[in-house]
């Protein structure tokens, strides 16, 4: 048998394993029919996000004066011009749930980018270090925790000044704990294994040792809460936009929609029904997904 | 016992003193000058604005001003409210009863209903009754309460008639407050209609508020079931031939109750957040509604003492909580 050969055995090894992997991975996660309803569900959302402005008939802030609070197509008064009907100043709703559908799924792509990405710097930090500064993290940590949600997401939008972006910082800064505590723990479970002890024997750098030693065996409970907080992420920042706190008006954001809709509640049921209808289809599939991968990926977490 | 309550009681000092600087320095991270801030749309003059600055105690160093705050915060003194002029402590005892009564409520029903739900699920396991009932569950904690709070509305007010939209009591009934809880008071006062009044007006609140901690906890139950039905005991008391129910509920039910409390008392920041969302939809004057108030009406002070007041609020819950724990689990209170 040749060098080259056994070269070629080991690169076809690796890239097997990998594929191995994700199969593995797959059979677990299909298994899960809900899941699976969940992650197409979500692949649909991300379609009509992202080709929203082919898609919607109209503008998202387009106004039609001589259709103002027209009820959806099925209902007496409505029209096919207006599938799910107009608001208030005669904005079409369909158009107006499609563009809000970016601001939903943009807002979980960056609290989850940067509440993961913080919290997994701070969390190999106070693992890895330990001592004084883990235990200065550690209370830091807490005190944010000690706090509700919402209420500390309120207090700091209060501080920045009501809108879009204040709302995603803060409602990241509020999840950042959580992913701090996992990627903590993770550290300190894996830091005195074997392989670890290997590692640094064999001369691997601190910074080696952390990110590509450690952390990729602390991933699996991390990639579940990220899913978690995708979905608290959008509910928050809905929760923020219907307090007045969030995305402000024209913004299609559906929290958004719903403080604007919510004198109409008694006269006109659709401005106040579809937008709260998409929060909680794309936050369930959501959900869906990662009670799916957590399941599949973490089998400690695993509920029977 | 004695050694783990210190311990725990030790471990919320750091804790109590970062939540005061939290607070203390919310007011300080304000943008601009906090007087001007604090005025809004109204014009200080200078003169008044020197007088304003020394009555705050803005014009000496931090560390002063921290160190005057603790001492004034620990003894309730928490200042007085730019809107009403009245001690922020006094305005919260006052509206804390309001939400106290709708939260437990709220836990009430979702305990009431989410234990015997998940227990159900555990037991029919696999059954379609079980991927209902935690098909439900699913949704319920998906459910943005906003929207659901103006569905009921639009539901049970709007189009059933059969519930008011908002408030805790009808305006007709007048009488004074002996607890705070509506409910309780209405009946004392001896009012015909009264009691069914604050009745039909805490239902809605209850049911939006208790929702997410329901599925939470019919969740926590389903598992926590499943794990305890699997063990020995269960399968020894089925073969000396008790019956089923007496199975499920004494022997695995007990049990299984254990991580479900620490879940119930993890829901107090739950119910926190969900209370500024149901008070803000159903106006209910209770601390929430006075939150989003106070930040709308730039009233700085009230919107400190009450950040105060309710984190210092679920730390002492969690602290009891973790407690209890420790009382049910003796596993817990050794492991240190």
């Amino acid at each position: 048998m040749t060098v080259e050969t056994i070269q070629d055995l080991v690169i076809d090894r690796r890239r097997v394993g990998r594929l191995a992997l994700f199969l593995e991975f797959w059979r677990y996660f299909r298994e899960n029919h809900g899941a699976v309803a969940g992650l197409l569900v979500f692949a649909i959302t991300c379609f009509l996000a992202i080709f929203a402005d082919a898609i919607a008939p109209y503008g998202p802030t387009e106004q039609f004066r001589d259709a103002l609070l027209e009820p959806p197509v099925w209902q007496e008064g409505g029209s096919t011009r207006f599938l799910l009907g107009t608001d208030a100043v005669g904005r079409d709703l369909l158009s107006r749930l499609l563009h809000g559908a970016r601001y939903s799924l943009f807002i979980g792509c960056i609290v989850v980018s940067l509440a993961l990405v913080v919290g997994i710097l701070v969390g190999l930090f106070a693992g890895f270090i330990g001592g004084t500064i883990d235990t200065l993290i550690m209370r830091l940590m807490d005190i944010i925790l000690a706090f509700p949600s919402l209420l500390l997401a309120l207090a700091l939008v209060a501080i920045l000044g009501p809108s879009l972006t204040n709302a995603m910082i803060a409602i990241a800064l509020i999840q950042q704990p959580h992913y701090v505590r996992l990627t903590r723990g993770s550290v300190l479970s894996e830091k005195t294994k074997d392989y670890v002890t290997a590692a640094r024997v064999a001369g691997v750098g601190p910074i080696r040792l952390m990110f590509r030693t450690i952390l990729p065996n602390c991933m699996a409970p991390l990639i579940v809460q990220a899913a978690l907080s995708f979905s608290d992420a959008i509910l928050g920042a809905a929760a923020l936009g219907f307090l007045g706190m969030g995305a402000q008006p024209p913004t299609p954001e559906w929290g958004t929609m719903l403080a604007e809709a919510r004198e109409f509640i008694l006269r006109a049921w659709w401005v106040v029904t579809f937008p709260g209808l998409a929060i909680l289809i794309t936050v369930l599939a959501i959900n869906l997904m990662g009670d799916g991968l957590r399941d599949a990926l973490d089998p400690r977490l695993k509920r029977s | 016992m004695l050694r783990f309550l210190f311990t725990r009681l030790a471990l919320l000092i750091p804790t109590f003193i970062g939540i005061t600087i939290s607070a203390f320095a919310f007011i300080r991270l304000l943008p601009g000058d906090p007087i001007l801030v604090m005025a809004g749309e109204r014009t200080v003059s200078p003169e008044r604005h020197a007088i304003l600055m020394k009555q705050f105690g803005f014009d000496r160093p931090l560390w002063q001003q921290y160190l005057e705050y603790f001492g004034n915060a620990v003894s309730g003194d928490l200042g007085r409210s730019l809107v009403t002029k009245r001690p922020v402590f006094d305005e919260f005892l006052t509206l804390f009863p309001a939400t106290l009564e709708l939260s437990l409520c709220a836990m009430l029903f979702a305990v009431i209903l989410g234990i015997p739900a998940g227990s159900f699920a555990a037991v029919k396991r696999g059954t379609p009754w079980d991927q209902m009932v935690m098909g439900s569950a699913l949704v319920g904690f998906s459910m943005p309460i906003f929207w659901w709070g103006l569905l009921v509305i639009i539901f049970f007010s709007g189009i059933l008639h059969w519930t008011p939209v908002s408030g805790r009591i009808s305006l007709i009934y007048f009488f004074p407050s002996v607890t705070g809880f509506m409910l309780i008071d209405s009946l004392l006062s001896g009012q015909k209609g009264a009691f069914a009044s604050a009745l039909s007006h805490l239902i809605l609140p209850t049911v939006v508020l208790g929702t997410i901690p329901l599925a939470v906890i019919a969740r926590q139950t389903r598992s926590a079931m499943l794990e305890v039905l699997s063990e020995d005991y269960v399968r020894t008391a089925r073969a000396k031939g008790l019956p089923y129910s007496r199975v499920i509920g004494i022997h695995a039910l007990r049990n299984a109750m254990i991580p479900v409390i620490t879940t119930i008392g993890l829901q107090v920041g739950t119910l926190v957040a969900g209370a500024i969302l149901t008070e803000t939809i159903f106006s209910w004057p209770g601390i929430g509604k006075w939150m989003v108030d106070s930040i709308f009406r730039r009233d700085y002070p009230s919107v400190q003492g009450g950040l105060l007041l309710i984190a210092v609020m679920v730390m002492l819950v969690n602290l009891i909580v973790d407690v209890l724990y420790g009382v049910i689990n003796p596993r817990i209170r050794h492991a240190r």
